[in-house]
């Protein structure tokens, strides 16, 4: 399983694809999206995991641009929102997607992937 | 029973809660780095139980990474009680180059989200005006919201503070983009009411790529 990471915030990101690979999952990270366009080009992933806030594009219109590049991999969102209530009202793709409010649980990030996978 | 729509308690309760939305935002990234760091630090003893060695080297780092975060929250914090006390009074004396750098703070997320740089221009000396802080600084954001879209390709919004003799300019420079957009919209029912409230006017200057906003020195209680 290879898990790519997308996210702003370099330190979160970095962090916690380090504490991925500490679980024996291969995890790489990016924090501009259009490095995460680049990558995908170049490595093939099972799973995204993005942040829905960040500069020059959001996560959902970057999941939209991955999609048409590797049209198997799946997605989970991250957001900053108060709650999944909050997200869901916000974002009309929320209604469809798979997401976790930061701060995220390990344990639930990696329960989040297995069920996206076993989807 | 009757509800009548007052436009500018209206404007106000959507700039606070937009303004205080972004920065919770920021402060959940802060509070989600700090996690991560602390689960990390985690990590290392669980691994160090089981006789892996520890590194001191990458457990200062972690340190530092949450003190770091700690000092950005506490930043946004002060920044949203500074924001939160600007409704305290009605009228007050205002220094215009900290209004424009206290507005560009608080929308700073907003425009990086959108892909735009804010620069504050200080002038050689304070320029003052007494009005109403909370309206003038939702004024100028409804403007840099404006302006945000109206970069061009450069993507950068200069703001500066300028006497005048009868009181103050605020301008927001490089709008390359000003004349590509439709200004029919802007200013808008909302930018007028703030506009009245504060005794000022507004004018849209393509050529110069400006949008000027002309402030009374005093506009009295």
């Amino acid at each position: 399983m290879r898990v790519l990471l997308v996210d702003d915030e370099e330190e979160l990101v970095s962090a916690l694809a380090e504490r991925l690979r500490i679980r024996g999952i291969d995890a790489d990270w990016v924090c501009i999206c259009y490095d995460a366009i680049g990558r995908v080009e170049s490595e093939k992933y099972d799973i995204a995991v993005l942040d829905v806030k960040m500069p020059k594009m959001s996560g959902i219109e970057l999941k939209r641009r991955l999609e048409e590049k590797c049209p198997g991999m799946k997605y989970i969102f991250m957001t900053g929102h108060g709650s999944e209530d909050d997200f869901r009202a916000g974002s009309s793709e929320a209604g469809t997607a798979y997401y976790l409010v930061k701060p995220v649980k390990i344990e639930d990030l990696i329960e989040k992937i297995n069920e996206v996978l076993n989807d | 029973m009757s509800c009548r729509c007052d436009m500018i308690g209206e404007t106000g309760l959507q700039f606070y809660g937009k303004m205080t939305g972004s920065m919770s935002h920021e402060i959940k990234n802060a509070l989600a780095i700090i996690n991560e760091n602390a689960g990390l630090l985690e990590d290392f003893t669980l691994m160090a139980d089981r006789g892996m060695p520890i590194d001191a080297g990458r457990l200062k780092t972690l340190a530092e990474k949450v003190i770091k975060q700690v000092q950005r929250a506490d930043g946004i914090v002060k920044t949203m009680n500074r924001f939160a006390h600007s409704i305290d009074e009605s009228v007050k004396n205002v220094e215009l180059d900290e209004t424009l750098k206290f507005v560009a703070t608080l929308s700073g997320r907003l425009a990086s989200v959108r892909g735009v740089t804010l620069e504050v221009e200080s002038g050689a000396s304070p320029v003052t005006v007494a009005t109403r802080s909370f309206f003038l600084e939702n004024l100028v954001w409804l403007c840099l919201d404006f302006a945000m879209d109206a970069t061009g390709g450069g993507k950068t919004v200069g703001l500066k503070a300028e006497q005048t003799e009868n009181g103050a300019r605020l301008k927001l420079t490089q709008l390359q983009g000003l004349s590509e957009r439709t200004t029919s919209a802007f200013p808008g029912e909302r930018e007028t009411a703030l506009l009245d409230a504060l005794r000022a006017e507004l004018a849209i200057d393509e050529r110069a790529a400006e949008i000027v906003l002309m402030l009374p020195r005093d506009i009295g209680q």
